[in-house]
């Protein structure tokens, strides 16, 4: 069986082999006449040719679209205006009230993008931990709660907003829940208040089985001994969470908080589709708003658009940068441990 | 280099998202939205064309309104997109339109019977011919019938102003115990007939667009204030941000509402859907101080400049538009036509077995006899799409409290001198 196996093996590497040997000695000489920089180059300029095709361009061409103005689509089209978008959308006499500002939708997108920003990313973090250590404890058919937890996952934001829509809606499931029970019916998604709850209630439901996910396998790598040490020390559970389970857990906690950061700010998608930013302006949020300024209102203004999504992508690289600096400290400090 | 660059990466992006590839030589591809049941109908006559003519192979790509409105335009910026397009955004998309002039047999009939429409779609000063109106829309108002009757409301007569419909649609409300008395489509345009007819102007005498003045503002009160008292539906205008439409057919069909104004392209979705649930009638507009004006418009098949088979696009649009074809066009859509000859013909038999159907066509054709001078401009001048815009967007955040109604008209008349500056670029 076992000489099978290995005929079987040696049979499937043979092309592999053939190959092989056949760049061998191109490689060596490239090698030798490059050094191992130019290798690296060599075997890096693939990724690098598809990263700047598709990221840095569109990257730079975004940026020369902002200093244009216009309505035409064209870049050679556009007539130059430099600062002017970004002026018009920093231009406020009081940045905490929108309404003080030239642009008074793009600063409401900013305030809710804000609040929903703490909001799902506090409550995601707290609800992913409790579903984490919940999902860790032995329980009767752990693997079907686990996909049960994970499934809207794999679930089309679209969809997501569709179902919660149906559930939400005037006459939809919830508010035949209440009228059956007795209660009265209320129009969620007309309430400012509510819209916005119902905003970041999906978005958690959406999202939280990843980054559960997440924090279970950090938690399945904490040694069982420690926990075994503290039973027989008598400590208390709270002690336990917070002096073991925490701190061990932080590393992975880190990632969930920069990651659910890094989505919560580029929100549409479900919140789109299920308020379409209403009531009003309630949970109108950037990327909704350089949609509606680019693509979706009837005079389009491509370069306001991208002058915003400018701002936006500042944003998302001061966020990118303090992730990556806790993580370096955080792989530091694991080293030492 | 750079502009066929940046075009190609356009043309890739807006075809890929609305799953659409340009047409091979020999093939005229046709962009096509239905409201109702005119998918059906234009390729079963596209079907026919086809027989008549095996060198040409026209493919209908049935897409959603949406997909017309945002994805249409970045095709044609990038000089891609189909052959033939179905539009309502007539003006503002002009640049792109194909002359048909040396490609249709008979200019001058394509004239006489479509000339009337032609500014609403070809650039101001030009004398092209762009394509004709699939159809002439009139917006207006639908009662649902048996509600008043159940709750022994009789219906306002001919001359009801806003105030009655919205009175009388009240007490059908309180009585049948419905979520609202009646609902706008959330959209410029529907607002804009009942704006005119409170004195509404929205054209200045250079042609740009004039402030907002009192007939705005009369009605967008009235507006607010009916969606405070809870008579006109929250639902349909704060349930979304900017621009965006929302129609109320669906709490109209579900009878959910005693009234719904819209437009004559209701009907057949109307019919089709309400079958003999309920009975209901068209009502035209009904009246403020200056008159009781609709708004004109339709949409309007378009040849596209950048077709590769110009020749084809004319005869697909030569046949398209002959008069038995519109007519026949007409009958099963239950759509008005534009046609000038079918007009002065008559005999047109719409073919519905509801009554509510020929009852309803009859009173939208009887209600175009009342479209004010500063309603019918509308639709050819160039702005229109700014001020609506500016309309839904501010209204909506007044009915959401987020606005007061003073400050929503100064943002509307900011919004749209932004807009227009920055179009003027």
């Amino acid at each position: 069986m076992g000489s099978l196996k290995r005929n079987i093996g040696a049979a499937l590497a043979a092309p592999v082999t053939a190959a092989a040997a056949l760049i061998d000695k191109p490689l060596r000489a490239w090698q030798s006449a490059t050094g191992t920089g130019g290798m690296a180059t060599f075997f890096l300029a693939p990724n690098m040719l598809i990263f700047g095709i598709f990221v840095l361009f569109p990257l730079v061409v975004n940026f020369v679209y902002s200093m244009t103005g216009g309505t035409a689509l064209f870049l050679p089209d556009r007539p130059f205006v430099g600062a002017e978008h970004y002026e018009r959308l920093l231009d406020c006499t009081d940045y905490t009230d929108p309404r003080s500002c030239k642009d008074d939708q793009f600063w409401i997108a900013v305030r809710n993008t804000a609040l929903f920003v703490v909001l799902q990313v506090g409550l995601m973090t707290v609800v992913a931990m409790i579903t984490a250590l919940i999902l860790n404890r032995d329980l009767r058919a752990r693997s079907f709660w686990r996909a049960v937890f994970f499934f809207p996952v794999l679930l089309s934001p679209v969809v997501v907003g569709l179902i919660w829509r149906w559930i939400l809606q005037r006459e939809g499931l919830l508010n035949f829940m209440l009228y059956e029970l007795g209660g009265e019916p209320v129009v969620w998604l007309t309430d400012r208040f509510w819209a916005f709850a119902a905003a970041v209630g999906v978005s958690i439901w959406a999202h939280v089985g990843f980054y559960a996910l997440i924090l279970l396998a950090g938690l399945q790598a904490i040694p069982r001994d420690l926990y075994e040490a503290a039973e027989m020390d008598g400590t208390r559970p709270g002690r336990v969470f917070w002096r073991i389970t925490l701190p061990l857990l932080a590393p992975n906690l880190l990632v969930v908080i920069v990651l659910a950061l890094i989505r919560a700010v580029q929100i549409f998608d479900e919140v789109y589709v299920l308020t379409g930013g209403g009531p009003g302006t309630s949970t109108l949020f950037l990327t909704q708003y350089i949609y509606e300024v680019g693509f979706a209102s009837l005079l389009r203004n491509p370069g306001l658009a991208a002058a915003a999504s400018i701002l936006m992508g500042a944003v998302l690289v001061v966020l990118t940068l303090i992730q990556l600096n806790l993580s370096r400290r955080n792989s530091g400090k694991g080293g030492g441990r | 280099m750079m502009k066929k660059l940046t075009a190609t990466a356009l043309a890739a992006l807006a075809i890929g998202a609305a799953g659409i590839v340009p047409g091979q030589a020999g093939d005229v591809r046709v962009m096509w939205y239905s409201d109702g049941v005119e998918g059906e109908v234009i390729q079963d006559i596209l079907n026919r064309f086809m027989q008549e003519n095996p060198g040409i192979n026209v493919i209908l790509d049935n897409v959603a309104y949406k997909v017309v409105q945002e994805q249409l335009q970045i095709q044609l910026e990038a000089g891609q997109g189909p052959d033939i397009a179905r539009v309502t955004n007539l003006k503002a998309l002009a640049d792109h339109w194909l002359d048909l002039t040396p490609y249709v047999k008979d200019p001058d009939y394509w004239r006489a019977n479509f000339g009337d429409q032609f500014d609403w779609m070809r650039p101001d000063g030009s004398s092209i011919i762009p394509g004709f109106m699939t159809q002439i829309t009139l917006t207006g108002g639908f009662a649902n019938k048996t509600l008043f009757e159940q709750a022994g409301v009789e219906l306002p007569g001919p001359k009801a102003t806003w105030d009655d419909w919205a009175e009388a649609a009240a007490k059908v409300q309180a009585s049948q115990q419905l979520p609202a008395a009646f609902a706008i489509d959330r959209s410029g345009h529907r607002i804009s007939g009942p704006n005119v007819s409170y004195g509404a102007n929205y054209i200045a005498a250079n042609g740009d667009p004039a402030p907002v003045d009192d007939g705005v503002k009369t009605f967008a009160k009235k507006l607010v204030d009916w969606t405070a008292e809870g008579k006109h539906s929250k639902e349909v205008w704060v349930s979304a941000a900017g621009s965006t439409y929302r129609a109320a057919a669906d709490d109209f069909i579900n009878a959910q509402i005693a009234y719904y104004y819209s437009g004559s392209w209701q009907i057949a979705n109307l019919s089709t859907k309400i079958g003999d649930a309920f009975d209901w009638v068209a009502t035209g507009s009904p009246c403020g101080t200056a008159g009781c004006s609709g708004l004109a418009g339709g949409a309007a098949l378009v040849g596209i400049k950048y077709t590769k088979n110009p020749e084809d696009v004319g005869k697909v649009m030569d046949y398209l538009a002959s008069e038995p074809i519109v007519k026949e066009f007409t009958e099963r859509t239950l759509f008005l036509p534009a046609h000038k000859g079918v007009i002065a013909k008559g005999g047109i038999d719409f073919k519905s077995d509801d009554p509510n159907v020929k009852a309803a066509l009859n009173k939208f054709v009887e209600a175009s006899g009342e479209i004010l001078p500063n309603a019918a401009a509308l639709p050819a001048w160039k702005w229109a799409s700014a001020y609506y815009g500016a309309l839904v967007t501010r209204i909506s955040q007044v009915m959401a409290g987020e606005l007061s109604l003073e400050e929503a008209y100064q943002r509307m008349d900011e919004d749209i001198a932004d807009q227009v500056a920055q179009a003027k670029k």
